[in-house]
């Protein structure tokens, strides 16, 4: 059974209809790249995933459960963890505190817990600090637990992003360009962690990502999306040589020549 | 060469036992200037101030909740009994520092701009404004119009009991308002808020029909206070009769109770802040604060934790509400008009907002400026009107100063220029506030290799 499934999703604003009738499929402990050239509707896709946008038409399903009229918040305590595509971080709080967020959902700790410090606050409290920091490590920041978020390089940023996503125990990780502005060689680690972060967690992956180095390596399978329209989907050599998809990228007239180098 | 110097001698004084003498020889100065000046203003800025040093300066533990101990149970007590006014001054640093506390759980945590806080502190006054007066036999009459001798709803003793009920019709009260208005963001809330503030004031001030509740704009008097034992007033005369100098009366005393009253309530609302930062309700607000996007994709309920920072922050000023109407014995809607809501935030955004210390130093600061230091000013400024002085170089006489140029407006001028200076040069406030620092294996790792 697909761990994701949206039917018919259609999502408008005003007069123009950035995702328009979109059918996908997402197997458990896949990943999976959904791709397409600027403005194509991507980040609005994602956003109706989580919640944040409510689509005008269709359904989502996520592991068995519609999602429909769900807030954010209750999409996220479903197993739907995201980054985004321009860092969003807790900048004024430390790192280890950005990732203990990240559990907000499975703290169990109530006011009388916090006010009183009994037993159970101090344990969870312990055990999130000692979780918050192996993922800390897990996703290759070292020694940063007390830095602001806001101190860390670029490249740090986007790791505890992805860490504070990972520390909500999630059955799905969406990332929104999680390689955007990085070098070759920081590409290659992080390409590294996602492929742990599936091995070893058996998380789901959905990454839209515009690097093509990115998705050939990586995804299992490719959505191309258009003008808010799913054009093709399939295994990366599939889309690769898919006419549909070279013409969206370098409009119908390079389909002729030398397309090959470009998207490759 | 010079700065160098200093700062050995200041690193040096950071250290070992000097802060410890640092903070003794302020307090004792401090005390001495105002035991023989008990009419200066300046001699008591210097005793207000070794709190401060206390602060600053890096010293045991014990040795700084002692010497905070005296400071604020005997030297305060005792030094406002001899001159009233300063006991005035210390009480309403006291309410203040606890209002902004509260105001800070609201603005500098969860970062809700919030114009109308001031609505809670007048809940919690007309709570027990109404049950502890003879209010409740008035409901049928129009003010001025009732006869004079109905008698007390509830015994002035009810007092303690309401304080308590205060916290939750205040949190109510926050839930209540905040249910509608929390999903908005940034300017719009700061708006509904501010419009909510002056609701209040204005129920405040027409309930007064077809029901008498709270007596219009005339306000409620006389407002019962606990009751005061002889021997509490005798105690005091026989321990420092010899130092204060007069006879102290039950007045004084009850100056003193609701002092004490009021630092209370501040101890509570410091634990109570503190622990909730330190903890999943804290980290939410934080993050809500700081990116309400990523808050709610992290799974946190953004209506749920903002009503409960609205309704926090509402319990506090509803307390300390319950203590100004027992200790003014006169509540009126005046009390809480928008400026005292503007007031009360200039003093958590002035101190620093989310940091206790910081807000509580904002709270002392703007109180002593506006009582104090501005009206000594503006004194000051009118005796130069009235004698023959004049402004040197330009031969200016202070006497020929347009009537226009009231010195008493310079307070206000003043004020809002330091305002503004302090939010060009230092915007963080008084003292910013920190994250706390843990304790990581990954740092020991780090440190380690």
């Amino acid at each position: 059974m697909a761990l994701l499934e949206t039917t018919n999703i259609v999502k408008r604003f005003g007069g123009l209809t950035a995702v328009n009738n979109i059918n996908f499929k997402l197997d458990p402990g896949r990943i999976v790249s959904i791709i397409g050239p600027n403005g194509a509707g991507k980040t609005t896709f994602f956003n109706t995933l989580t919640g944040i946008y409510h689509p005008d038409e269709g359904q989502i399903t996520f592991n068995g459960k519609s999602l429909h009229g769900l807030r954010p918040d209750q999409i996220a305590s479903r197993g739907i963890s995201r980054t985004f595509q321009n860092i969003r971080l807790f900048g004024s709080m430390s790192v280890i505190e950005n990732i203990m967020v990240g559990m907000h959902v499975h703290l169990k700790q109530s006011p009388l817990d916090t006010l009183f410090h009994l037993p159970f606050f101090k344990k969870e409290e312990k055990e999130s600090e000692h979780k918050a920091e192996e993922l800390m490590m897990y996703c290759g920041l070292k020694g940063v637990g007390n830095e602001l978020a806001k101190n860390l390089p670029y490249g740090g940023q986007r790791r505890l992003e992805i860490a504070r996503a990972l520390a909500a125990d999630p059955l799905m990780l969406l990332l929104d360009e999680p390689a955007a502005g990085m070098n070759p060689q920081e590409t290659e680690d992080i390409i590294r962690l996602f492929r742990r972060i599936r091995d070893e967690k058996g998380i789901t992956i959905l990454l839209i990502e515009h690097d093509m180095r990115v998705v050939m390596n990586i995804s299992e399978h490719i959505c191309v999306m258009d003008y808010g329209e799913k054009i093709a989907e399939g295994t990366p050599d599939e889309i690769r040589s898919n006419i549909r998809v070279i013409e969206a990228y370098l409009g119908r007239g390079a389909v002729a020549g030398q397309h090959e180098e470009k998207i490759a | 060469m010079v700065p160098v110097i200093l700062k050995n001698v200041i690193k040096r004084l950071e250290q070992g036992v000097y802060p410890h003498i640092i903070i003794l020889v302020h307090m004792v100065l401090g005390t001495a200037l105002v035991y023989t000046s008990p009419r200066s203003n300046l001699a008591f800025l210097v005793l207000i101030t070794s709190f401060f040093t206390l602060y600053y300066f890096k010293a045991d533990r014990r040795f700084k909740l002692i010497v905070g101990v005296v400071l604020t149970l005997f030297i305060f007590p005792v030094v406002g009994v001899r001159n009233i006014f300063y006991l005035e001054v210390i009480f309403q640093i006291s309410v203040f520092a606890a209002l902004a506390l509260g105001l800070n759980i609201v603005v500098g945590f969860a970062g809700l701009l919030d114009l109308g806080y001031v609505a809670f502190y007048a809940v919690g006054a007309y709570l027990w404004a109404f049950f502890g007066s003879q209010q409740f036999y008035v409901l049928p009459f129009a003010p001025g119009t009732q006869p004079s001798n109905l008698p007390f709803l509830l015994p002035g003793d009810a007092f303690y009991l309401f304080m308590f009920a205060a916290i939750f019709v205040a949190a109510l009260t926050g839930i209540l308002l905040g249910t509608p208005v929390l999903r908005l963001r940034g300017d719009y809330l700061a708006i509904v808020t501010l419009g909510f503030g002056e609701v209040i004031r204005v129920l405040a001030n027409n309930l007064d029909k077809p029901l008498n509740f709270t007596n219009g704009p005339q306000g409620i008097t006389p407002i019962q206070r606990p009751t005061m034992p002889q021997s509490v007033v005798d105690g005091f005369n026989t321990l420092f009769g010899g130092v204060v100098g007069h006879e102290v009366t039950p007045a004084d005393m009850y100056n003193v109770m609701f002092y004490l009253l009021a630092l209370a309530v501040i101890i509570v609302i410091i634990f109570v802040t503190r622990r909730l930062d330190d903890s999943k309700i804290g980290r939410a607000w934080t993050a809500i604060r700081e990116d309400e996007t990523a808050a709610i994709a992290m799974g946190i309920p953004l209506v749920k934790m903002k009503l409960a920072a609205f309704a926090v922050g509402a319990s506090f000023a509803g307390v300390m509400g319950v203590l100004l109407a027992g200790s003014r014995t006169f509540i009126s809607p005046e009390s809480f008009s928008f400026m005292q809501s503007i007031g009360v935030l200039s003093m958590v955004i002035l101190g620093g907002s989310g940091s206790i210390p910081g807000v509580i130093l904002g709270a002392a600061t703007v109180t002593i400026l506006n009582l104090q230091v501005l009206q000594g000013l503006s004194l000051y400024l009118s005796q130069l009107r009235q004698s023959d002085a004049v402004i040197p170089i330009i031969n200016f006489a202070w006497a020929n100063l347009s009537t226009q140029l009231d010195p008493a407006k310079y307070q206000r001028l003043l004020f809002g220029l330091i305002l503004i200076l302090m939010m060009i040069f230092r915007p963080e406030g008084l003292i910013p506030s920190q994250r706390r620092k843990r304790e990581l294996a990954s740092d020991k790792v780090e440190g380690g290799e």
